[in-house]
């Protein structure tokens, strides 16, 4: 039995985000969302985490960043992008600063579009990622 | 025989019950912060969890620490409930602690550095108090072991109120609650990253959580002492005290941010001196 869809610890980056999707994600801890009640802590600490909750497009700057967290955290994990920028960059596309979604430089498993994203989005979005993580980790046992 | 029958049910219950505790802490958390909160069983889902992760290695040796700390901890509640000497107890817990600040030194990463930094902070901060208390006990039973100092008809309560106080006061620091949770804090409080857990990931970390379920169980135990007579009530009364000062610890926890290591350091050793050294000069001129 896998037991990382009941303790998913989510890492949560704001690559270049208008604050808007992250003020959404934390809005998940809070009492009226409350996603501890599916043991989903939010670590901090790339080495914890099962999750990545990337928000906001990626650019030159971000990029090195958003990889060393990616290489840092323990198989198996999953990628969700949050919000519509971080899907596919949103409405700053066509910036001359801007690279584009996460999937530019990270293997996306979940897109979470919105903008903001809505916590209810945020939260099936986790959700779904749960049931990647959990494939992943029955490969990982082959 | 009957020695190693009590010893393996001590090694395997004692985890059993502090993760049922931390469970009990995180749900009773959330309550307090109007939440729902997680299952009862989640720090343990969180373990079987880690224990399946990926083994990252970032040098050779900073594993090893971990699991010689548990070793330790291990030892000590081992020595603490087989009713054995209260101060090898003391100084083996001691040992594991040091173990685990090791640890912290090498696994390299400046973020661990300096939660090791502050986990020795801490320990200079509580360890006065851990000795004390011991003592406080030996002038009352004059014996060091604790089979012992329970089958006395009167509990040490009576006549240490003062340093049982002090202590519930530094078990602020080895529970790793606020306002005293400078090195490595739980639920969603981070130092940081993560204090002396930074590096450490998968097996390692449910190690770390392990560890910290017996120190739980641990500390828990010194309060009961402190209860605990020759009759069999007395137990029941032990165990009443020891969810209280759980339960007050939680709340707490909850209500109070962390400090800085200075008044942290300071108000430990001004609280447990002036309380403790109160009561012992008390206890010497009329007692004994």
């Amino acid at each position: 039995m896998n037991f990382n869809t009941k303790s998913p610890w989510i890492l949560h980056y704001d690559g270049t985000s208008c604050n808007g999707c992250d003020i959404e994600v934390l809005a998940c801890l809070t009492p009226l969302y409350d996603v501890e009640r599916f043991g989903v802590i939010n670590t901090g600490n790339p080495r914890h985490a099962d999750i990545l909750l990337i928000t906001g497009s990626v650019n030159d700057q971000s990029i090195p960043v958003v990889k060393q967290l990616y290489e840092q955290m323990a198989d198996p994990k999953v990628v969700v992008a949050v919000g519509i920028c971080a899907t596919s960059g949103g409405l700053f596309t066509d910036c001359y600063n801007v690279v584009g979604g996460v999937d530019k430089v990270l293997p996306v498993d979940v897109y979470v579009p919105g903008c903001a994203a809505r916590p209810q989005a945020i939260i099936d979005g986790v959700v779904k990622a749960l049931a990647i993580l959990d494939e992943k980790q029955n490969a990982m046992k082959k | 025989m009957m020695l190693a029958i009590q010893i393996i049910l001590i090694v395997v219950l004692t985890p059993l019950v502090g993760g049922l505790l931390a469970g009990f802490d995180r749900i009773i958390s959330a309550r307090v912060q109007g939440r729902k909160g997680p299952p009862l069983l989640q720090p343990f889902y969180d373990v079987l969890k880690l224990l399946q992760k990926e083994n990252i290695q970032v040098n050779k040796t900073y594993k090893f620490y971990v699991y010689v700390s548990l070793l330790f901890i291990i030892l000590t509640a081992v020595i603490m409930l087989i009713g054995g000497d209260i101060l090898l107890a003391i100084f083996v817990l001691t040992l594991g602690a040091i173990f685990f600040v090791f640890g912290g030194y090498a696994s390299q990463s400046p973020y661990s550095i300096i939660g090791a930094e502050r986990e020795l902070l801490q320990m200079m901060a509580y360890e006065p108090m851990v000795l004390i208390t011991a003592a406080g006990l030996y002038m009352v039973s004059k014996t060091f072991f604790i089979g012992e100092i329970i089958a006395r008809d009167v509990p040490a309560i009576v006549y240490l109120p003062a340093v049982f106080i002090g202590f519930v006061y530094i078990l602020t620091f080895k529970l790793r609650k606020s306002p005293f949770d400078l090195s490595l804090g739980h639920h969603a409080h981070q130092e940081l990253v993560q204090g002396i857990s930074t590096e450490y990931s998968g097996t390692e970390l449910a190690v770390i959580e392990i560890t910290h379920w017996y120190e739980t169980i641990i500390s828990l135990v010194f309060v009961y002492i402190f209860f605990v007579t020759s009759n069999p009530i007395s137990h029941v009364f032990a165990i009443i005290a020891c969810i209280v000062v759980y339960l007050f610890e939680i709340i707490l926890d909850n209500s109070t941010v962390r400090v800085k290591w200075q008044l942290a350091l300071k108000s430990a050793w001004i609280v447990t001196g002036v309380l403790s050294i109160m009561n012992l000069m008390i206890l010497s001129f009329f007692k004994f």
